[in-house]
C-alpha cells in the first residue's frame, strides 16, 4: 500500500502546517483522507462536514491551494507526486484547522436580500410557473447553488474588497429576481447594487471556473449589472429599508 | 452623497454606466487613431503634416474631442476603483481626488485638440 503525504493547517488565523502520512487507497476522496487522520491519527483535529455526497456545501477547504468540495474530490486528481496540502477556505475567518468561519458569508446573503418574499399564503392555489419562461430558465441556471463557498473564497474581488457581497450571494439573489412569485425585487436591486455589489465584479470567472455545481456566478452577476444599470437609468434604484 | 461622504447607490451604479459606455466609444476611438496613425506615417511623420491634417478640420476635431471626453470619464472612474481596492480608500478625500484627475485629464486633453486645430 502506498503512502499518502499530507499537510494539514492547524491553528486559527495564526498556525502552521502539520504533516501526516495517510494510507493510499482507491477511489479515496480528500473527505475520506481528513476522516482517515481525525479518527485514526489525530482527534483534535477539526473539519467540517455533513452529507458526503456533494449536497450539503459544508466540506469545501483549499485543497493544493485552491478552493474544493473534499467530498466529491478525489484523491488521484488533485494529488499530484503524492502530496496534499490542506488548508482552511480563503477570505474567510479561521475558528480552528480546517473550519472556517462561514458568518460574513451568510451574512452578504441575507444583505443581498437573498430570501424569498412571496406573497400568497396557505389559503391560495399555488403559483404555477412555466418551464419554458424565460425567468423560469434564468433562475434555473443558478438555483442549484450548496453554499459551499467555494466561489466567494476563489474570489479575487473579495480578497481586495471586504464589502464586496460576493459571487454566492449576488447568484441567490439573480435567482429571486426572476422568480415571478417574488416581491422584494426592487429593494433587492438596489441592495446589490453599486461598489459593493455586483458592480464591484471585475469578471475575472473564478467563482464559475471553480463552481463544484457548475454553475456561472459570473453571468448572474453580469445579468443583475443590466438590471440595476436600468433601473439607476430611470430613477428606480431607491434604497428601502 | 451620504452623510459620511460615500455616494449614492444610484451613482455608484450610473458611474458604472458611464465608464461602460465610455468604453464603448474608447474601443471605437483608439481603432480609428491607429489606423490613422498607421497610414499616416506611411509618407514620413512630420508636424506639418499633421497639421495639415487637422488644422481647420471639424471633423477631426470632433473626433478627438469625443475621444477626450470619453478619457476624461472612462479613467478617473477605473482609477477610483483601482485606488479603493488597493488601498481600501473610500470616501470624500477619493471622489474628489479622480474628480481632479478627470478635470485635469479634460483640460489637457482639449487644450491639445485646440492646439492642432487652429
Amino acid at each position: 500500500m502506498s503512502t499518502l503525504h499530507v499537510r494539514i493547517w492547524r491553528g486559527g488565523e495564526e498556525g502552521s502546517f502539520q504533516a501526516f502520512d495517510v494510507p493510499r487507497l482507491e477511489s479515496q476522496t480528500v473527505l475520506d483522507v481528513v476522516t482517515y487522520i481525525q479518527r485514526s491519527l489525530d482527534p483534535t483535529l477539526s473539519y467540517r462536514f455533513a452529507c458526503r455526497v456533494g449536497m450539503c456545501g459544508s466540506c469545501a477547504m483549499t485543497v493544493n491551494g485552491r478552493a474544493r468540495w473534499t467530498c466529491r474530490t478525489h484523491v488521484a486528481k488533485v494529488a499530484t507526486g503524492g502530496l496534499l496540502e490542506l488548508a482552511p477556505l480563503a477570505n474567510l475567518p479561521v475558528i480552528k484547522d480546517l473550519v472556517a468561519d462561514m458568518t460574513p458569508f451568510f451574512d452578504k446573503w441575507a444583505r443581498a436580500r437573498g430570501r424569498f418574499q412571496g406573497t400568497r399564503t396557505r389559503k391560495d392555489d399555488f403559483a404555477r410557473v412555466s418551464p419554458d419562461t424565460e425567468q423560469r430558465r434564468l433562475a434555473d441556471a443558478g438555483i442549484e447553488c450548496i453554499g459551499c463557498g467555494v466561489c466567494y473564497s476563489s474570489c479575487d474581488v473579495v480578497a481586495w474588497n471586504p464589502d464586496y457581497l460576493g459571487p454566492a450571494a449576488l447568484n441567490r439573489a439573480w435567482t429571486l429576481l426572476n422568480d415571478v412569485r417574488d416581491a422584494d425585487g426592487r429593494a433587492r436591486l438596489a441592495a446589490v447594487a453599486g461598489d459593493a455589489g455586483c458592480h464591484a465584479c471585475h469578471t475575472h470567472m473564478n467563482c464559475t471556473e471553480r463552481c463544484p455545481k457548475g454553475l456561472a456566478p459570473t453571468a448572474s452577476i453580469a445579468g443583475l449589472k443590466r438590471a440595476t444599470a436600468l433601473a439607476a437609468l430611470r430613477g428606480e434604484l431607491a434604497v428601502t429599508e | 452623497m451620504t452623510s459620511d461622504g460615500e455616494l449614492s447607490v444610484r451613482a455608484q451604479v450610473l458611474l458604472w454606466t458611464a465608464q461602460r459606455a465610455s468604453a464603448a466609444v474608447l474601443a471605437a476611438c483608439v481603432l480609428v487613431h491607429l489606423l490613422t496613425m498607421i497610414y499616416a506615417v506611411q509618407g514620413g511623420l512630420t508636424a506639418a503634416e499633421i497639421l495639415s491634417r487637422t488644422r481647420g478640420s471639424v471633423g477631426w476635431a470632433a473626433f478627438y474631442a469625443l475621444f477626450v471626453a470619453a478619457v476624461a470619464i472612462h479613467a478617473p472612474i477605473g482609477l477610483r476603483t483601482v485606488l479603493s481596492e488597493t488601498f481600501q480608500w473610500r470616501g470624500r478625500a477619493l471622489e474628489a481626488t479622480v474628480l481632479m484627475i478627470g478635470i485635469v485629464l479634460a483640460v489637457l486633453g482639449f487644450r491639445a485638440v485646440y492646439a492642432v486645430f487652429i
